[in-house]
């Protein structure tokens, strides 16, 4: 067996992980929008379709000029993500490619050439095609993103909990045994319908913030009230939605990810009874000694909430991040094994892998990977502190996510109350006005960072307990990777800027203004 | 449906994907001739927009015929994107570039200016389909790569697969023939590229423009596709032993592979003949607009057969020349039979998908793209 010497340093692992961390950053910027602003778009374009008044298709107009400007960006930067898979973790495109390949494949065929073939239409047809075809072209572009966002999130909800799988030793990887648990699976449900609604969060707050701009100004009111009504109504129904399905998130991270949960309450000894952390001073500047137990300075709990919030029961049993480290009792009686357990049974696997490939494929060598392939990853694993998250980004973009998400549900109440029962118009809401410009940004720093906590919670693992970061890199010098995370980087915020600037001068120039 | 079947069968949809793709760069090869065929910015206009309103069609094609690959036969995705690193990030570089260039270039606060966008529709309109090009000649001449999943089992080193040279993929560009390859694709690009405008856009001194144009650009592409198929057909081969799983070199055996598959030359002959129909017609008589569908047809024909050429009848499609063992093909590279046959089932909705791009693409072409449209509004 020809034997390879190769050099995958620690830097390239670093490096891979904060390219693919900042172009998914960036197109996490664009996205939400185009997800958010094809909702409201196709409201203004069906009030358009039913009234037939020249004043909803300006409008229609006028938001699809918006969403053209925000569009290309996502679609330029989602390339990058699907083939970073391929350039910069080629080890995991191997290992899991059989199951993960296909949700890829899936959103080309039915969801990016429908959203590429309508988008089209929509831009360019509004005088060659019927105003229905044209209605249809809008909803169809944003069904289109939305089933991409579907298959990406069927994607990512299965490296957070990998399902509806099997190992095969003669192929070295694992293969796909049930797609219907992988496409279906609750963790994915989850995850899909709290993305989609926290992304009408960001379209409405953009609207609100856009409309509420020209308020200030005196200008396009029509435009703004009427735009306003749509997106507070929007808005406030994706919030309320958004903390329902973040509540069922955080249920399936509390079965399936206890460490991500644990990080993210910066809890470090569980137990009975947990109460939810409210306020608690855990320093953002360095992992925090939790193998002590201390429970971090400053914490103010709300009673036994935590407890509920993962076992839907108040005196349900939570575990700590040195629970799980040691080991710890289920709900059901199964015990969960201590990390070194899991360490040394992943080994045995791997083990039991090497003698199977070298030709010794007995019954006991065939048991012995059997019955220690789940925690296959585990045996990469040297330290148990290895599996440990960072802890302080966790915590905080958990808390800056819930946080602003509530902000955004008692904003929408008032905003609604305001634009359907006063008139929005009058100086004296200039405050809300103002609120809301400001919350434009701030929507954006609740995705991002629901996004860290999903992301950053999960680490050191690409696979949950399936494969880390080190054994799932390609093999290429950090040098290389650095220079292209440089070259996205520059690229990226040139493209923002543009953007940010061309959107500006857009919305300056409001409703009435010719395309150029 | 056997393993085998369904190998056989998702080949031949990534072939199709990959023919879908080369046909769909006409959009590039318009652009790589935004300034030949625009003097003034209202033509150059005139130019962006008829591509502009389907550069998304490419894009997502190139995502899709990615997203397949990686579906069908991951060895390959992994192989490929995490060795040949630089080759791939160049393509995808100017694909990006290319992305935000249509809607930015001519809106009020674009910072860059107009001229600069251009640039990089330019850039992306060359270098596309050259570098494209240059990745697929590799399937008949060659990679330097190494696999060995046995490293999975090692806790130290467990990366399977790497590229054997430090140049992560550019080394393919030092090899003449995929370089040939590659500006063959490129220029039938541009004449792709000019059959579309004459097509698309109802302007004169544009459209004599472009047909003049097509002379220079159709005989560097014969001459360079017809130097690389005679000189691959002549060639050794790479083959592999199915019953053992053995690669080897065998004489001729692209050559070898179109008279086995003679459906297959067939295919191949029939789409020369309609793009080469296609480029007299259009010389010869000025009225005729339609060599953009007649050539797309055969390029797609074309490059369909040379792909399952490359990947069928016991051929290695990914040849490493750094150890031949290490070689893919499409029985040691692809998913399992389950995967397989549930994406097959997917599968079954593209007619569904490319009805209703023909439909909408009908309702967008119905009027060629004139100076007027562009004054009126709906317009990049």
């Amino acid at each position: 067996m020809m034997h390879q010497i190769l050099d995958v340093s620690a830097a390239t692992i670093d490096w891979s992980r904060a390219q693919f961390a900042l172009t998914a950053i960036y197109h996490w910027l664009f996205v939400p929008l185009t997800l958010g602003l094809a909702v409201i778009m196709g409201i203004v374009e069906t009030c358009y379709y039913r009234t037939r008044k020249q004043f909803w298709k300006d409008a229609s107009m006028y938001w699809q000029k918006l969403f053209g400007i925000n569009f290309a960006m996502g679609v330029a930067t989602g390339i990058i993500l699907e083939f970073e898979f391929g350039t910069n973790w080629s080890n995991y495109s191997w290992f899991v490619g059989d199951i993960f390949g296909a949700p890829l494949a899936i959103e080309g065929i039915l969801a990016f050439f429908m959203e590429s073939t309508f988008v089209a239409v929509m831009f360019f047809g509004w005088k060659k095609v019927s105003a229905g075809f044209h209605l249809a072209s809008t909803w169809l572009t944003g069904i289109g993103a939305t089933l991409s966002a579907w298959w990406i999130l069927v994607a990512n909800a299965w490296m957070q909990y990998p399902i509806g799988q099997e190992f095969n030793p003669d192929t070295m990887r694992f293969e796909m045994n049930s797609f219907w648990e992988v496409a279906v699976s609750p963790f994915a449900v989850n995850k899909f319908c709290h993305t989609i609604t926290s992304s009408w969060i960001i379209g409405a707050i953009f609207v609100v913030g856009v409309s509420s701009w020209y308020l200030l100004k005196g200008r396009e009111r029509k435009l703004a009230v009427n735009s306003m009504k749509i997106a507070t109504v929007v808005g406030l129904c994706a919030s309320l939605l958004a903390a329902f399905t973040g509540d069922g998130s955080a249920y399936q991270v509390a079965k399936v990810q206890p460490m991500k949960l644990a990080a993210m309450e910066a809890l470090y000894n569980g137990g009975h009874s947990q109460p939810l952390t409210a306020v608690a001073w855990v320093s953002p500047f360095g992992q925090p000694d939790y193998q002590n137990g201390q429970e971090p300075p400053f914490k103010i709990g709300i009673p036994k909430a935590l407890s509920f919030l993962a076992t839907r029961d108040f005196d349900g049993y939570v575990p700590g991040v040195n629970d799980i480290i040691a080991g710890y009792t289920k709900a059901d009686g199964t015990r969960e094994p201590s990390v070194t357990e899991k360490m040394q049974r992943g080994r045995k696997a791997i083990l039991a892998l090497q003698q199977y490939r070298t030709g010794k494929k007995d019954v006991t060598t065939r048991k012995t990977l059997a019955d220690n392939i789940r925690y296959f990853g585990y045996g990469y694993v040297k330290s148990a502190d290895q599996i440990v998250p960072n802890i302080p980004i966790s915590f905080w973009a958990f808390r800056v996510m819930v946080g602003l998400g509530c902000l955004f549900i008692l904003f929408f109440l008032v905003a609604g109350h305001i634009t359907w029962r006063k008139d929005i118009t009058h100086r004296r809401w200039h405050w809300l006005h103002i609120a809301a410009i400001v919350l434009v940004p701030l929507a954006y720093v609740a995705s991002e960072a629901g996004w860290i906590v999903a992301e950053m919670g999960r680490q050191p693992w690409t696979i949950q307990d399936m494969l880390p970061t080190w054994v799932a890199v390609s093999d290429l010098r950090s040098g290389s990777i650095m220079l292209t995370f440089f070259l996205f980087l520059v690229l990226f915020t040139t493209m923002l800027a543009v953007e940010i600037n061309i959107l500006l001068k857009q919305i300056k120039k409001g409703m009435e203004a010719p395309n150029v | 449906m056997t393993y085998t079947f369904l190998q056989h069968y998702w080949w031949l949809l990534v072939s199709v994907l990959g023919a879908l793709l080369v046909f769909l760069m006409f959009v590039q090869g318009a652009n790589s001739l935004l300034f030949n065929l625009g003097h003034t910015p209202e033509e150059r206009r005139l130019v962006i927009n008829s591509t502009g309103r389907k550069w998304e069609f490419t894009f997502t094609t190139l995502v899709t015929f990615g997203g397949a690959f990686f579906a069908s036969f991951p060895l390959f995705y992994s192989t490929s994107f995490g060795g040949a690193y630089w080759l791939w990030m160049i393509i995808l570089f100017t694909f990006v570039l290319q992305a935000v260039s249509y809607e930015f270039q001519n809106k009020l606060g674009n910072l860059l200016g107009p001229r600069t966008f251009q640039c990089f529709l330019v850039i992306n309109g060359i270098l596309g389909p050259l570098l494209l090009g240059g990745a697929v000649a590799t399937f008949f001449n060659g990679s330097n790569f190494l696999v060995n999943k046995m490293n999975i089992t090692d806790t130290l080193q467990p990366v399977i697969s790497r590229w054997a040279n430090a140049s992560n993929g550019l080394d393919a560009l030092l090899d003449p023939w995929n370089l040939v390859f590659g500006l063959s694709v490129m220029f039938l690009a541009r004449v792709l590229g000019l059959f579309y405008i004459i097509n698309n856009v109802a302007d004169e001194a544009i459209n004599t423009r472009a047909r003049r144009h097509l002379i220079y650009n159709v005989v560097p592409f014969l001459v360079l596709f017809l130097s690389f198929l005679v000189r691959t057909l002549l060639k050794d081969g790479f083959a592999y032993n199915p019953e053992t799983g053995t690669i080897f070199m065998e004489p001729m055996k692209y050559l070898h592979n179109m008279t086995v598959m003679w459906y297959v030359s067939i295919v191949f002959l029939t789409g020369v003949v309609l793009l080469l129909f296609a480029v007299v017609r259009t010389m010869m008589k000025p009225d005729y607009l339609r060599g953009i569908w007649t050539a797309g047809i055969g390029v797609v024909l074309t490059v369909i057969a040379l792909l399952l050429l490359a990947g069928w009848n016991n051929t290695a499609y990914y040849p490493s020349t750094a150890n031949l063992q290490s070689s893919l093909t499409i029985v040691n590279s692809c998913s399992s039979k389950f995967t397989l046959s549930a994406m097959s089932v997917v599968s079954l909705l593209i007619p569904f998908v490319l009805a209703y791009i023909f439909y909408a693409w009908r309702a967008i072409d119905s009027k060629k793209i004139d100076r007027e449209e562009i004054k009126n509004g709906e317009a990049y």
